[in-house]
């Protein structure tokens, strides 16, 4: 009885899974095998090569190195995923919740639609944003709160982009955010931007409608010296 | 705001560009960035051994030797490198926290070396990341328990005059240790314990034979003895429990642990006896009693460590234990009931029911076999034989489990309570980080109102209110502001918004012509409901009466001077003043702009009401309130 106890104890302390049969096991071997060669495949995409890239953007190659090494730390797969994304521009947002906006602006980076965002495209995105023209800054902003795609912004995607930027100031606000603040918003908005009254926003009624006004051509000049 | 994304600020101001179509009230500037120096490579060496770094990196987190000015102390101009006096090995630990945002622990390392060093960089151990944070927290509460004995060791030579009488006593029933006294009383009541029980045992053993009579047992024979015996037991027992609960510190949890319990049941079958001594009726159930004093002997659990710990087991195994008794009922009624049909048949069975055939199942299965009911039948042989088989499985497996669930479970209760307790400290540093953060912006912000005010005021005051904050941190808030400025809404903290919540519900019932506030049913009750919720806001004491006063101003102004009510801030025109040269834009602020200039003195108080900090008016200089601090180097 001793040694039965003694084995048993020794038994119980070794094996802490309790057995299972020969398919799990099986199963569980592809599994691992199956995660191995994804991971091979998802680890370290390169850029392209630092003259390439000087070349396309407008950025110099110190900027481009310092943007690649913050760009590396964060994602050292060299890709960024929109959970990683949304991640990161949360940090800057601690009152509220980033996501949304955070998920709108990575289907505006990720221009091939792929799920991921690589170094090129985001240095391509930062370099219209920061250094391109009014223009191209015009029609990036346009990209991002089209959100289908389809080249008209109507009511609902401005709804939605208002909404996530509301989403970013929290509860504790002054004055309390009220329901209907962004549909109001929404609809200052559109009797701005809608020339034709047609209830919906074209690139030319966009870009005509975004010249005319002195602020948003004074602010889109705001970030012009980030780097 | 973690360092490690600091890399990806000019992308998150970037992304900013999609607000400004939709906003329209013009941005604030951007803080211009003084001097623009490349980065360099910055030499450290440590003891001889040389680490290079990026000077960002270190610029990372401005609150630590490193990444202040302090690190020019250290500049050694021959060299034109920074040496340090200091452990290279642990020195590794430190800049990779720069590098990565994560402090780790090595395990080799002593814990007071490592804190020594950690004080001397001026980090704060909170911010050693999850992985190694609980081996952290082991190791120094280790250090803790060994300083504290070592502590103990001193005070027990030199006499404490500082505790009361009752704290000594209380102190000398807990750790018999402390002094002669308590020693002496700790083995008296000790000898009295096992004198009681010894006399409870003997009392029953037949004592010889009185000529003439019965056999009697020695508690009749000597019953005056005993009586004696006994008496002066419950006496000391007595008196020990008054002694207890004079010197408890809360006599109304003394009452309730279990060790006051069982002393009380101890003693209570005494007094009762005395009671009811000549009434025959009831000396039936007094015998009963007597049982009961046999729980004296659970007063040895305070001598003795071991039955405590066994006696908390015990309960930590209770659901094991019950599991157990659970399925061997089951077995036992499963085998009862078969071996009772087995032997209906036969001729003066002794299994004459299902509950007569409980008492066989559990001595078969025990394997105790006494005998005294054995099957006749062949069925009933064949299933009594499996039944003890059975038996010795059902009852064999579990004890090795349940003895060895009574380790696992003891140190994982252990290992969980600590954790547990780990983790309330880890998540509210977290949330204090992350308040700090938020709570950064809106102190800024004072801040720049506070300075813009003052230059407004016309005082030659110190404009320096506090630190300056880096580039970076100057960056975000002004991020922040762009999209306050898009929205219409400022970002305020907790305690602010509960009273704005308050008065506009305030405001809410007299003034009858608000449309703006009255048909939002559902924010107001939330706002009621977070109120009532909350106890204590409104009589917020550190607010001056000005305050409140001046609250009120900008709500009723909010409520009667506005057509669009969302979009009107009225302390959004004092944010205008603050940026030089931009027009107000916006409605209705040429309607408050007037009004406002009044209060503007009272914008000092903000400081007072939400961080303590009363002395200097700078909340981040160096005041010794653990949270600033850990805003400033958790960073996150």
């Amino acid at each position: 009885m001793g040694a039965v106890m003694g084995t048993f104890s020794s038994l119980q302390t070794k094996q802490r899974r309790p057995s299972k049969d020969i398919a799990w096991w099986y199963y569980q071997f592809q599994r691992d095998k199956i995660e191995d060669e994804l991971e091979m495949t998802m680890v370290c995409h390169r850029p392209e090569g630092l003259e390439q890239l000087e070349a396309q953007t407008n950025f110099t190659k110190r900027e481009l190195q310092v943007l690649y090494r913050g760009f590396k730390n964060e994602c050292p797969s060299g890709v960024v995923n929109e959970e990683t994304f949304k991640q990161i521009y949360a940090q800057f947002f601690p009152h509220g919740d980033a996501s949304m906006y955070a998920h709108y602006l990575f289907h505006a980076f990720d221009t091939t639609q792929t799920g991921s965002v690589k170094f090129e495209d985001f240095v391509t995105a930062l370099s219209i944003l920061l250094r391109g023209t009014v223009h191209e800054k015009l029609r990036w902003t346009f990209n991002l709160y089209d959100i289908n795609k389809d080249g008209y912004i109507n009511k609902e995607e401005m709804m939605d982009i208002v909404k996530a930027i509301y989403d970013m100031m929290g509860k504790y606000t002054y004055p309390v955010l009220k329901e209907d603040t962004p549909r109001q918003h929404v609809d200052v908005f559109f009797q701005k931007m809608d020339k034709n009254k047609d209830g919906i926003v074209t690139l030319d009624e966009f870009l005509e409608s975004c010249q005319e006004d002195d602020n948003i051509m004074r602010s889109l000049q705001l970030f012009q010296n980030v780097m | 705001m973690a360092a490690g994304v600091a890399a990806w600020l000019p992308f998150a101001r970037a992304a900013a560009i999609g607000w400004m179509p939709v906003a329209n009230c013009p941005m604030p500037l951007a803080p211009a960035d003084k001097n623009k120096r490349q980065d360099e490579l910055i030499v450290l060496n440590v003891s001889g051994r040389r680490f290079q770094t990026w000077r960002t990196t270190l610029e990372r987190y401005p609150d630590t030797l490193l990444g202040s000015t302090e690190k020019e102390f250290f500049f050694n101009e021959d060299t034109k490198e920074y040496f340090f006096d200091r452990d290279p090995e642990v020195f590794r630990c430190v800049l990779n926290f720069y590098r990565t945002g994560k402090l780790h622990y090595p395990r080799y390392e002593c814990i007071s070396a490592y804190d020594d060093e950690l004080a001397f960089y001026g980090i704060l151990p909170e911010i050693i990341g999850d992985c190694c944070y609980e081996e952290y927290k082991d190791r120094k509460r280790e250090n803790a328990e060994r300083l504290m004995d070592d502590n103990d060791s001193e005070n027990n030579q030199e006499s404490m005059p500082s505790l009361s009488f009752r704290q000594t006593m209380w102190r000398a029933f807990e750790n018999p240790h402390t002094s002669t006294l308590a020693l002496v009383f700790y083995y008296v009541t000790g000898f009295f314990i096992a004198v009681s029980v010894i006399t409870n045992v003997v009392e029953t053993v037949p004592c010889g034979t009185v000529p003439g009579s019965k056999e009697l047992p020695c508690g009749e024979r000597y019953s005056v003895a005993f009586f004696c015996l006994d008496t002066a037991c419950v006496m000391i027992f007595t008196v020990e429990y008054l002694l207890r609960l004079f010197a408890a510190p809360s006599r109304y949890r003394f009452i309730r642990s279990v060790m006051s319990i069982i002393d009380v049941v101890a003693i209570m079958p005494y007094y009762i006896g005395l009671v009811m001594t000549n009434n025959e009726d009831v000396s039936g159930a007094f015998v009963t009693l007597r049982v009961f004093r046999v729980f004296r002997i659970f007063k040895f659990s305070r001598h003795s460590q071991g039955l405590r710990i066994l006696g908390y087991t015990l309960k930590s195994c209770a659901s094991e234990l019950g599991f157990l008794l659970f399925s061997l009922t089951m077995a036992i009624i499963i085998f009862a009931t078969v071996m009772f049909y087995a032997e209906k048949g036969s001729s003066a069975s002794k299994f004459t029911s299902i509950p007569a055939s409980f008492w066989y199942t559990i001595v078969t299965m025990t394997t105790l076999g006494y005998g005294d009911m054995v099957p006749k039948t062949i069925a009933g042989k064949i299933f009594g034989s499996i039944c003890s088989l059975s038996g010795v499985l059902v009852i064999a497996l579990p004890v090795p489990v349940i003895v060895s669930n009574f380790s696992r479970i003891y140190h994982q209760n252990q290992r969980a309570d600590k954790r547990r307790a780990q983790k309330k400290a880890r998540l509210a540093r977290i949330r204090v980080a992350k308040t700090g953060s938020s709570n950064a912006y809106l102190h800024s912000k004072r801040n720049g109102l506070l300075t813009e005010a003052m230059e407004l005021m016309g005082t030659p005051e110190e404009g320096h209110v506090g630190k300056s904050t880096s580039l970076a941190e100057s960056q975000h808030h002004h991020l922040l502001h762009c999209l306050e400025k898009t929205t219409n809404h400022e970002f305020i903290d907790e305690q602010m918004f509960e009273q704005n919540c308050m008065e506009s519900s305030m405001q809410n019932y007299p003034s009858t012509r608000s449309p703006s506030l009255s048909s939002h049913p559902g924010l107001t009750t939330t706002c009621c409901s977070r109120r009532s919720k909350k106890t204590t806001h409104l009589p917020n004491s550190n607010l001056p009466a000005t305050r409140l006063r001046s609250m009120q101003e900008l709500s009723t102004i909010h409520i009667q001077g506005s057509e669009q009510p969302s979009l009107t801030t009225s302390r959004s025109s004092l944010n205008l003043k603050a940026d030089d040269g931009l027009r107000p834009n916006c409605k209705t602020s040429q309607i408050t702009t007037a009004i406002i200039s009044i209060p503007t003195p009272p914008a000092r108080s903000p400081e007072g009401e939400s961080r303590p900090p009363p002395a200097s008016p700078g909340p981040n200089t160096n005041i010794p309130s653990v949270a600033s601090n850990v805003v400033k180097v958790s960073a996150l």
